[in-house]
């Protein structure tokens, strides 16, 4: 589904991503992990078009997105939902707008239709009764929650996570989890997701990739990962100060 | 020679550096400009943005625009009255009032009211949309952040920088009615009659022209300013102040510009 080539990106001089090789197959979870500043952020707005590559390719369901722009590139993107680090909620709108700004700008959905498929998102993620409010009148869990909604309003065939569980207590995070593989379940979606939540992510992941020193160097199911033999990867697993990752 | 002596070539490396930079952020700005201009005259078009613009840049500022703008023509008032009445020429007071308004004040002052009032405030929520990946979650639904942000802001000051000027100017000449005609006794008939012999429709289309150039140039620095923020709080701090400065100066230059040129 995504195949990305060789990925390489610098910023002023400083190499962030140095030939990332990864491969997402349809309808699986992928979760990219790696240490905090370590290029997944990076990675991702490449996936969603943000950023632009120096070097290597990114291909979508067999489209060269790499160098696409304008309203091809919005053709990707329309199959995309997107959860970001912090939500990205539109301050502006109440929830129930958030959720149905891309059904109302990217559909000729009739209201009624709209309304009701936003509740039914509502009730999915726990948020019933919440459309009222504002994004800042409730907290960060459901924020993520809306968030989530949001992304997959529209039922998007590609959803990316970008860190979704950051800053959450263990019991939310394991709900936000539990709420994506449920997602997951029900829709069919590929996931990719960018995460350090060890080791509560090998419960939903379908594969694990690890980026370390601007590579991905192990791609595997959850049980090959957590037993690799590689030092950077059980270092990592472990959370121990001492072995080959040097701290940023 | 010591190796951290600055060397004649340094220098040079540094200017070029500046201008590249210079001619850089000139690029990007005339660019956003061009940008927002070709999805302002293509659809699809988003009045619903528009509505909300010209109720935050014009509606917002009526307080704001009737304040100033009355104690500016009474200020003119007290010290035009003041200064005829050394030539025993208190009857041009109306015009004098009027003209200063209508070709100058009216359009500068409006401008500079606005821009820190609502100029300031677009630039932050522009800013704060960036720095918590709003515009990105737009740009990522396949919807363009100009069009939604950009396009209306423009478009909004287009419309509502001429009727804040009106507003002003109006209010402006009642603020010097006011004092010339109800505290320091001239006759109402002077006031207006004069006024009417001496300010053409020339003077009139002098300040819409500038008002209607004050509300691109304001909305094109305030929303170039925040779309392009640097990071954190300190980057939006930063990015206000930008466009508040960038906006008064142009506004003060621009204005002399037009003055020299239209007639």
């Amino acid at each position: 589904m995504i195949r990305v080539e060789n990925l390489r990106k610098s910023f002023a001089g400083q190499p962030v991503l140095k030939g990332v090789n990864l491969d997402v197959a349809r309808g699986e979870i992928m979760i990219v992990i790696g240490q905090s500043g370590g290029g997944k952020t990076v990675l991702l707005k490449h996936l969603l078009g943000l950023l632009r590559a120096d070097a290597g390719r990114i291909v979508v369901d067999g489209v060269d997105i790499t160098d696409l722009r304008g309203g091809a590139l919005d053709a990707v993107r329309s199959r995309y939902g997107v959860v970001f680090q912090g939500g990205a909620l539109f301050d502006s709108m109440s929830v129930f707008d958030n959720i149905a700004f891309p059904l109302r700008e990217r559909t000729s959905l009739p209201g009624g239709e709209i309304a009701e498929r936003v509740h039914a998102k509502l009730e999915q993620v726990g948020l019933a009764g919440m459309g009222g409010k504002n994004p800042a009148e409730i907290s960060g869990g459901m924020r993520k929650r809306v968030a989530i909604a949001r992304a997959l309003v529209t039922e998007p065939e590609i959803v990316f996570f970008d860190e979704p569980t950051t800053g959450l207590d263990p019991v939310l995070v394991n709900t936000i989890h539990g709420l994506i593989v449920d997602l997951h379940a029900k829709f069919n979606f590929t996931a990719v997701m960018v995460s350090h939540e060890i080791p509560e992510i090998f419960r939903i992941a379908r594969r694990v990739a690890m980026l370390y020193d601007g590579r991905i160097v192990e791609t595997g199911p959850p049980d090959a990962i957590q037993t690799s033999p590689n030092p950077v990867i059980q270092q990592f697993i472990r959370g121990d100060p001492e072995g080959p990752i040097h701290l940023r | 020679m010591r190796a951290s002596a600055i060397q004649p070539l340094d220098l040079v490396a540094v200017v070029g550096r500046v201008a590249l930079s210079l001619v850089e952020a000139l690029g990007r700005f005339g660019t956003f400009f061009a940008r927002a201009v070709g999805y302002t005259v293509t659809p699809p078009f988003k009045t619903r943005q528009l509505w909300g613009r010209i109720h935050f840049i014009g509606y917002n500022s009526l307080i704001i625009i009737v304040l100033t703008g009355a104690f500016t023509g009474m200020v003119l008032g007290l010290q035009v009255f003041i200064t005829l009445s050394r030539f025993g020429s208190e009857a041009f007071l109306g015009p004098a009032v009027a003209l200063s308004l209508i070709r100058e004040l009216g359009p500068v002052l409006a401008a500079l009211m606005v821009t820190g009032r609502a100029g300031s405030a677009l630039t932050a929520e522009i800013g704060i949309m960036r720095i918590s990946e709003q515009i990105d979650a737009l740009t990522v639904m396949a919807l363009n952040p100009l069009r939604y942000l950009v396009v209306p802001s423009i478009v909004a000051g287009i419309i509502t920088f001429p009727l804040m000027t009106a507003i002003f100017d109006t209010v402006g000449i009642f603020g010097g009615y006011l004092v010339g005609v109800r505290l320091l006794g001239l006759s109402q008939g002077t006031y207006f009659g004069e006024m009417k012999t001496f300010v053409d429709m020339q003077d009139i289309m002098t300040g819409v022209w500038k008002s209607l150039s004050f509300g691109v140039l304001v909305t094109w620095v305030c929303t170039y300013k925040g779309y392009y923020v640097g990071h954190g709080a300190e980057g939006v701090a930063r990015a206000t102040t930008q466009a508040v400065v960038l906006c008064s100066v142009l506004i003060l230059v621009w204005d002399y510009f037009m003055g020299s040129v239209l007639p």
